[in-house]
């Protein structure tokens, strides 16, 4: 049971894939691999700090304001993140830029402990986190690496093609943002549909 | 850059770096909302007003807290103010419009977790303008989103009727649309530079 919870995030209720939750930085910051894993990375901690302490006082926070609270403890979490990546790596710090501090409105993060973190265990909540992080980290990963690979021909800053291949420059500027993230959707949608449709012939 | 003109801070901020199509801001409104023109012209209209509140409030907070010394506070000072903001446009719009409550449904309290105005709050603060040019700032950043809006809307009215096959229906069809659009706002690069 407790498994299902980590891997229903990553697959069944994939954040960007299948909830199309949380597009802002999954589109802003996806123009290298790199940089999209570090979004991931640091939305995941977020995520897992503030399912941990809401689903901890879930029983203390007045219905009323329980939005403004739960904007609250992500917000310090954010802060602390922002503060801790600008001492690990302040190149990476300059390509995320104002990014970081926006995952406080990630909708994504406020979307678990309002529907999540808010009504089940401790326990529970820091899987569900687990789950939602790491499938919202490989969607970044997926589009960073398509657009990594076809706007500057490289993965990870590694080159992978020889000296005559053209970038694509469009993948790397916000336009390719939008068609990559377009593209993989067609393609979960239509394997969706064919699944569907195989099922309907067999029964 | 505190030196730039208010016409260019107005330009820049409403097509050169449209938040939208360019810096990616509030695009859950922005795939939300766009499907009735008259409701993604309203809409801009309350994100727009709630901008301008929050950029006037951004800039003197910003202010007191370096005073203080607690610039770590920021970002919770910045997000409990727009916060407010948005619960003040709610009522308000509620009392005024009923029909128009309705019509923007969650999106209107979702206002708070839009990133454009947060972003908005924390780019003015990075590029360091002043009053008159951070007013000019939001209201350009708030025309610029509403034009995307209405311009999206209008396309997926359209869209309704329009032949496609059907993994492409819905968000698929609207992202590609929205880098089509993304695209040519690059061809407003260099101008009001």
């Amino acid at each position: 049971m407790s498994t299902d919870e980590f891997i229903k995030g990553l697959w069944r209720e994939n954040p960007v894939f299948v909830q199309v939750l949380g597009m802002c930085p999954v589109l802003a910051v996806t123009n290298s691999a790199i940089n999209g894993l570090a979004m991931g990375l640091a939305t995941t901690f977020v995520m897992l700090m503030s399912n941990t302490i809401v689903s901890t006082l879930r029983n203390f926070i007045p219905k009323q304001v329980r939005i403004a609270t739960y904007i609250l403890i992500i917000a310090t979490f954010v802060t602390i993140v922002d503060y801790a990546i600008a001492a690990i790596s302040l190149d990476l710090h300059k390509a995320l830029g104002a990014f970081i501090a926006l995952i406080v409105v990630n909708c994504l993060i406020l979307g678990r402990a309002e529907a999540f973190a808010s009504r089940n265990t401790v326990s529970d909540s820091i899987l569900d986190a687990l789950g939602m992080g790491a499938g919202f980290t490989l969607a970044l990963l997926c589009l960073g690496g398509v657009r990594e690979i076809l706007g500057s021909g490289s993965l990870f800053n590694v080159t992978l093609f020889p000296e005559g291949f053209e970038p694509w420059i469009v993948m790397i500027l916000p336009g390719g943002g939008f068609f990559t993230l377009a593209a993989w959707l067609l393609v979960i949608n239509w394997f969706k549909v064919r699944k569907a449709a195989a099922e309907e012939v067999t029964q | 850059m505190t030196e730039q003109s208010l016409w260019s801070v107005f330009v820049q901020a409403a097509l050169v770096n449209n938040f939208v199509l360019a810096y990616f801001l509030g695009i859950c409104p922005f795939m939300g909302v766009s499907t009735k023109t008259a409701t993604a012209v309203r809409m801009g209209g309350a994100v727009m007003f709630v901008m301008l509140v929050a950029s006037i409030c951004a800039f003197a907070i910003h202010r007191i807290l370096i005073a203080v010394g607690a610039p770590f506070l920021e970002l919770i000072s910045f997000i409990a103010v727009i916060a407010s903001t948005v619960q003040l446009v709610e009522m308000f719009i509620k009392k005024m419009s009923p029909t128009l409550f309705r019509q923007l449904g969650i999106f209107l309290p979702l206002i708070t977790t839009n990133c454009a105005i947060l972003g908005l709050a924390l780019f003015q603060t990075n590029k360091g303008y002043d009053f008159a040019q951070a007013i000019f700032y939001a209201l350009g950043a708030g025309a610029g989103f509403t034009l995307a809006l209405v311009l999206m809307a209008g396309i997926r009215e359209k869209l309704e009727l329009a032949d496609m096959p059907d993994p492409a229906r819905g968000t698929a069809i609207a992202l590609m649309v929205a880098g089509i659009l993304s695209m040519a706002f690059m061809g407003f690069a260099g101008l009001g530079g």
